[in-house]
């Protein structure tokens, strides 16, 4: 029997926090994966890899995805934003400084994942108070329990913005 | 000087993790790095008769796949398989040691690859074939043949004839099913090959030298040969208090292959680690018609796995709560083909307490009392079980300011009586209490003469704060501002510490500290002496504290000198302190922390949706180190005791003795949209005699209590009473 192939690379440009990362990926390879493994961008979390956890959020194109259902092929060219080029110079996102401020998190793995969430809702601009923030961010679990905190986070940056 | 302790400091880790920089066990980089995917049985119990892995081999980028049949050697001895924190009885579960299958979903391969996603897939194509044998997953079917274990409390009195003439009697069987922690972070491992043999393993895990060791043991290797690191932990809540299959198996593969390995095991594959074993809980009180109580019997029947018997303590808790003359408990397990259950969070008092709470409700609607009312009159000073008064105990306080701040006193007893629009409304509440342990840890702390302090241990931080209250009490210590402190936790290479759980972190640690900086303080404070023309030359060394970079005298605080001078001037670059801390064994006094929950749900009738509209939980725990770490933890166990109360079940199929909801979807998990308001009160508890910082410890409390307070409240909006858990909605509605 011959050795079983698996498919062949296909060479994608992937623009990962304002930088353009060339790599080449096989079909199957989950935009997830490729930040993680392949770029060394662990700063997305793996939770789950079915869509149930959000841990693996990130921005592409200014919108909230789960990474672990989005093969990279599919986002050749795609502007990506990662919990790593969210703060500017130094200086943190208002967001990353509100879950500090209300200690949005404890374990922190599902923190990368709440943070781009939420700077993706309020880019929706569709959440007005804290029942909508926490109905709108229900796809992002935290097993730690700081969903009261991160709604409070939140509410402070949406309050500044 | 307390600049810090005590105050609502910001997690000193923050930053790492919200610009993504912490880095978890399966992120760390290696060079040439191979991925291990797991394979699992599929039977319930029996052996394998044929594993062929010549198809996956053949998939190109596999480089092998490792099974009983094609391994380096492990130990062959139960002990060597026995971690810190095993049961005492049994035969740990070895990985790829044998044919033997004792549980569905017991890893029997695993397929090592250059990428993880050649292994995942060629981990379909190992064949296994098996000789099946007659098992049993279900513990109500088998709870005949229950064994007795060993239950540290005594009977007292003659429980079951108070039972017979009590005036007022209740009697119930509470269901809690089996539970998994599931932590956000999937369990993983990184084990890299350093060349000459060695191993640095970045492993998920709440104990680096306890997994340190059980390596050292499995593999016969010496102390030296293996390191173990896991400076960030994402959850894991007692999933990670014994060593995991996938530290084994990665250890196992860099050994065969003489490379870096990293095995990360799916969601669905962390259903096959520990849980909250399914049990039974059977409660009966008897009390007098003025609310005393004669008589309290607790049996719990709980799973465990054929091949260890894991036990916790459900039935005492009464024993520290309510004053009755005659009490009788009794722990039973079945064993059953499954793997063998863990801790998870305050193990045996989520789920004891849940059932005697609920049971403490019901009596109190049998003798028409209120149920904060109950619970006074019961109200026991006294730990029972040893007649040892407590150390303290402000649970009288922690009743009165949870009642006030929830609005207690406008409840109407009557179930069903209270409204909002259409929804029924209820209001109930329970009591919670853990036990306040301590353990021996070590402190390293190394002040340099530029004013910064580097403080080590080899405890875990697993989302708790031990980071921060680290760095608190060593800044208070030190008297040094703490962004000059920082703190390395969680390397097997640093002084001694017992896996973090229990709740015995804060204080262990916090002691371990202040023990380090106190060795730190005495030798300033005799260098400083001894400098010419000193101010503080006819000090005593003893009696000195430092603040803001200065040692000072404490009977005249004018007296100082700064301590750059002082090592300037006695030419050192830094001094090194480490101090293992030990308690004092008291065994005069009981030590606990309590609480009191009041929740609210609020129930649309017709589609039988529950929604935990507020929790009050009002908590004595001695001295909080952090406020705000410290609400965090409560709040965490308030959430887990909505999950507990309303969604938790892990469901098997008997048929398959196979998990069916073995993933996050399934298993549902309380979510944002399920939390709405939840107050945290912390009453003032000194504690001079339990140790000397008066710290209890806050990781277990919080949940306790919790289940059972809806499960009350879910009573007074319906008038139905929902004995087995989780109250879903198919159960309201029948
Ligand atoms: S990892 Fe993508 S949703 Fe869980
Ligand atoms: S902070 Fe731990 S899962 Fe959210």
């Amino acid at each position: 029997m011959a050795d079983i192939t698996i498919p062949e690379r296909i060479p994608i440009t992937l623009v990962v926090n304002g930088e353009r990362r060339a790599l080449e990926v096989v079909p199957w390879t989950t935009l997830l994966d490729a930040l993680r493994d392949r770029l060394e961008l662990t700063g997305t979390k793996k939770g789950c890899d079915h869509g149930q956890c959000g841990a693996c959020t990130v921005l592409i194109d200014g919108r909230r995805v789960n990474s672990c259902l989005t093969l990279a092929v599919m986002k050749d060219g795609a502007e990506i934003t990662t919990i790593e080029g969210l703060a500017k110079d130094g200086t943190l996102h208002p967001l990353q400084q509100a879950f500090i401020d209300h200690d949005a998190f404890q374990c922190g793995y599902c923190t990368p994942g709440q943070i781009c969430s939420a700077a993706g809702l309020l880019a929706e601009g569709r959440a007005r108070n804290a029942d909508e923030i926490r109905e709108l961010m229900s796809g992002n679990l935290c097993r730690c329990g700081a969903y009261p905190n991160i709604v409070a986070a939140i509410e402070q940056a949406m309050s500044r913005s | 000087m307390n600049a810090y302790v005590g105050t609502s400091t910001s997690r000193v880790d923050g930053r790492a993790k919200v610009t993504g920089a912490a880095k978890y066990a399966g992120e760390f980089a290696a060079d040439r790095l191979l991925h291990g995917f797991v394979v699992e049985a599929s039977i319930a119990r029996g052996r394998i008769v044929r594993l062929d892995t010549s198809e996956a081999l053949k998939v190109k980028g596999v480089v092998d796949v490792l099974t009983h049949e094609h391994r380096p050697p492990l130990a062959d001895k139960d002990e060597a398989w026995k971690d810190e924190v095993a049961p005492e009885k049994g035969s740990p579960l070895r990985p790829l040691y044998d044919n033997r299958i004792k549980f569905n979903g017991q890893p029997i391969a695993l397929v090592v690859a250059e990428d993880w996603e050649t292994a995942k897939f060629a981990a379909t194509r190992v064949r296994v074939e098996y000789e099946q044998e007659a098992f049993a997953t279900d513990l109500e079917s088998e709870r005949g043949k229950a064994k007795k274990v060993d239950q540290p409390h005594k009977p007292r009195g003659d429980a079951a004839a108070a039972l017979a003439r009590a005036a007022v009697r209740h009697e119930a069987d509470y269901v809690i099913p089996t539970e998994h922690h599931n932590p956000m972070e999937l369990f993983a491992t990184t084990a890299v090959w350093n060349g000459s043999g060695g191993l640095t393993v970045y492993d998920k895990t709440q104990g680096v030298q306890n997994v340190q060791k059980f390596l050292c043991s499995v593999f016969a290797k010496k102390p030296d040969d293996i390191r173990v690191i896991s400076p960030y932990v994402g959850g894991a809540f007692g999933s990670g208090l014994r060593p995991q299959h996938q530290v084994v198996l990665a250890t196992l593969a860099a050994l065969a292959l003489k490379r870096s390995v990293r095995v990360v095991l799916t969601r669905q594959q962390m259903y096959g680690l520990g849980y909250r074993p399914m049990t039974i809980e059977r409660v009966a009180l008897g009390a007098r018609p003025d609310g005393t109580l004669d008589a309290i019997t607790h049996e719990a029947i709980a799973v465990t796995s054929r091949y260890e018997d894991f036990s916790r303590n459900d039935t005492g808790w009464a024993e520290q709560l309510y004053k009755s003359p005659n009490s009788k408990f009794a722990h039973k397990l079945v064993d059953l083909d499954v793997s063998t259950p863990c801790d998870m969070r305050a193990p045996g008092a989520a789920t004891g307490v849940c059932a005697l709470e609920c049971a403490m409700d019901e009596l109190a609607v049998a003798l028409q009392l209120d149920p904060v009312e109950l619970r006074l009159r019961c109200y026991s000073d006294r730990d029972q079980s040893e007649g040892l008064p407590y150390t303290s105990k402000q649970l009288r306080e922690c009743y009165a300011r949870g009642a006030e701040a929830f609005g207690w006193s406008r409840r109407n007893p009557a179930s069903r009586s209270m409204r909002d629009g259409k929804e029924l409304v209820g209001w109930g509440m329970a009591t919670g209490v853990w036990e306040a342990l301590q353990m021996p840890v070590a402190v390293r702390i190394v002040l340099t003469a530029n004013g910064h302090a580097e403080v080590s241990c080899a405890a875990s931080d697993i989302g708790t704060g031990t980071y921060t209250i680290v760095a608190q009490v060593a800044a208070d210590a030190l008297g040094l501002p703490i962004e000059n402190i920082s703190v390395r936790l969680a390397d097997s290479t640093l002084p001694q510490a017992p896996v973090e759980g229990g709740s015995w972190m804060a204080a262990s640690s916090a002691h371990a500290v202040l023990g380090a900086a106190e060795e730190i303080r005495w030798e300033l404070a005799c260098l400083a002496k001894a400098m010419p023309g000193s101010p503080l030359a006819d000090l005593d060394a003893a009696n000195v504290t430092l603040t803001d970079g200065m040692i000072v005298n404490n009977d005249r605080r004018g007296a100082a000198v700064s301590i750059a001078d002082v090592m300037r001037h006695s030419k050192l670059e830094r001094i090194e302190k480490e101090k293992l801390n030990q308690f004092a064994e008291d065994k005069s006094h009981a030590r606990n922390t309590h609480s009191a929950v009041f929740a609210e749900v609020k129930i649309d009738e017709e589609l039988g949706i529950i929604r935990v509209t507020r929790i009050v939980n009002a908590v004595a725990a001695g001295r909080i180190l952090n406020t705000k770490t410290g609400r965090s933890q409560i709040m965490g166990g308030v959430v887990w005791g909505i999950g507990m109360a309303l969604h938790e079940e892990t469901v098997m199929d008997h048929r398959f003795g196979r998990i069916m909801n073995a993933n996050i979807a399934e298993y549902h998990i309380p979510v944002n949209a399920d939390v709405h308001d939840i107050d945290v009160i912390f009453v003032d508890e000194p504690d001079d005699r339990i140790n000397r910082m008066g710290i209890k410890g806050l990781g277990e409390i919080g949940i306790v209590g919790v289940p059972a307070a809806i499960a009350n409240a879910v009573y007074h909006a319906t008038g139905k009473r929902i004995r087995r858990f989780p109250i879903t909605l198919d159960k309201l509605l029948e």
